[in-house]
């Protein structure tokens, strides 16, 4: 099935400048209904008030790291099986695995390009 | 030991913990070792006699090492260095953000162009743009790369008062008086005007340097 390109994707970051970077990577690959978090509490908040088809987050964010929104996904009835790519600096394998482990859907070490948030898009929502 | 210097041993341990809690200042244990050793009495065999030599030259080695690192002056490193540093790197932070924005808006700008020319051109400058974007990247990195030093920074911070503290007051009063207004400041040379670029709130604008280039 095509992938919707209307569909709703929320990204999160405490970088105002990475927000901002994604939301036009997203953008050029033709998704238009992007909304933006800047932690994991807000995200949780905007994801349980609305109908989001990926999410797109940061790890490193305080109050809530994306790895307890991951979680906080994971463990929502209504939100657990949403998409969901963790986008961060945090490279060691400790963190992959314990990423993998609560769940994330696809894993995109920053600094990242174009071609890679496309091909993670990809392995997770499909041809697009 | 004799009874009699145990409890003057525990009187005074009892009045420094009474006067000053758990943390006790070098020179007070150097007290106490010398009271220690003056309320000796009796005879007093050749290793009790080695072993209160070791004691009170360990305690001369701290008072020397105490005035070493006081020369030092914990607290100018404290207040001055690490605060510097910490804000020039909050400056960095706050410079490559408004840099990384400005480029962003320049590659916005170039996309919304990009919409009125031809296919291929149009292309061309979408692939462009998706260079930039990627490249902003940088941004978030050295970001998180700085704030790992700031922490570091603060760390130093912490473990700098802990020391002033542990060695006393007297440690501030000595960092400052060298530093009165009354002394005698050396004339400055060319060294000491190189100082690097200004932390932004406290840069003169071009407006106030041209004031102060006509006025002088």
């Amino acid at each position: 099935m095509a992938v919707d390109k209307n569909m709703h994707i929320l990204i999160v970051d405490d970088y105002k400048t990475m927000l901002r970077i994604i939301r036009n990577l997203l953008r050029q690959l033709g998704f238009v209904n992007i909304e933006e978090a800047t932690d994991g509490s807000m995200a949780l908040q905007m994801l349980r008030g609305g109908n989001f088809g990926l999410v797109i987050s940061d790890w490193n964010m305080e109050p809530m790291t994306g790895l307890q929104l991951l979680r906080e996904v994971r463990a929502d009835p209504k939100l657990k099986s949403t998409p969901f790519i963790m986008v961060t600096a945090e490279s060691k394998s400790e963190n992959v695995i314990a990423a993998k482990e609560a769940g994330v859907s696809n894993y995109i070490v920053k600094p990242f390009n174009a071609e890679t948030l496309q091909a993670k898009m990809v392995s997770v929502l499909g041809e697009f | 030991m004799p009874a009699t210097v145990d409890r003057d041993l525990t009187l005074h341990l009892e009045t420094l913990r009474k006067e000053q809690g758990d943390l006790v200042r070098v020179e007070d244990v150097g007290d106490v070792v010398r009271s220690l050793l003056m309320s000796l009495s009796g005879e007093i065999s050749a290793a009790d006699l080695k072993l209160y030599q070791e004691v009170e030259a360990l305690a001369a080695y701290i008072q020397r090492a105490k005035a070493e690192i006081a020369q030092l002056r914990p607290q100018d490193i404290q207040a001055h260095y690490i605060a510097s540093a910490t804000d020039e790197l909050d400056a960095i932070i706050g410079a490559t953000e408004a840099a990384t924005n400005g480029i962003l808006d320049a590659a916005e700008k170039l996309e919304e162009l990009a919409t009125d020319l031809p296919a291929a051109q149009r292309q061309a400058l979408t692939e462009a743009t998706t260079t930039i974007y990627e490249a902003c990247n940088f941004q978030d990195i050295t970001g998180q790369r700085i704030s790992k030093v700031v922490r570091a920074l603060k760390h130093i911070e912490d473990r700098i008062e802990g020391l002033v503290a542990a060695f006393g007051p007297e440690f501030k009063s000595a960092s400052h008086s060298d530093q009165s207004p009354s002394a005698e400041q050396p004339a400055a040379t060319d060294d000491d005007l190189l100082n690097g670029p200004q932390l932004p709130d406290k840069a003169h604008d071009q407006a106030a340097i041209d004031a102060l280039f006509n006025n002088s």
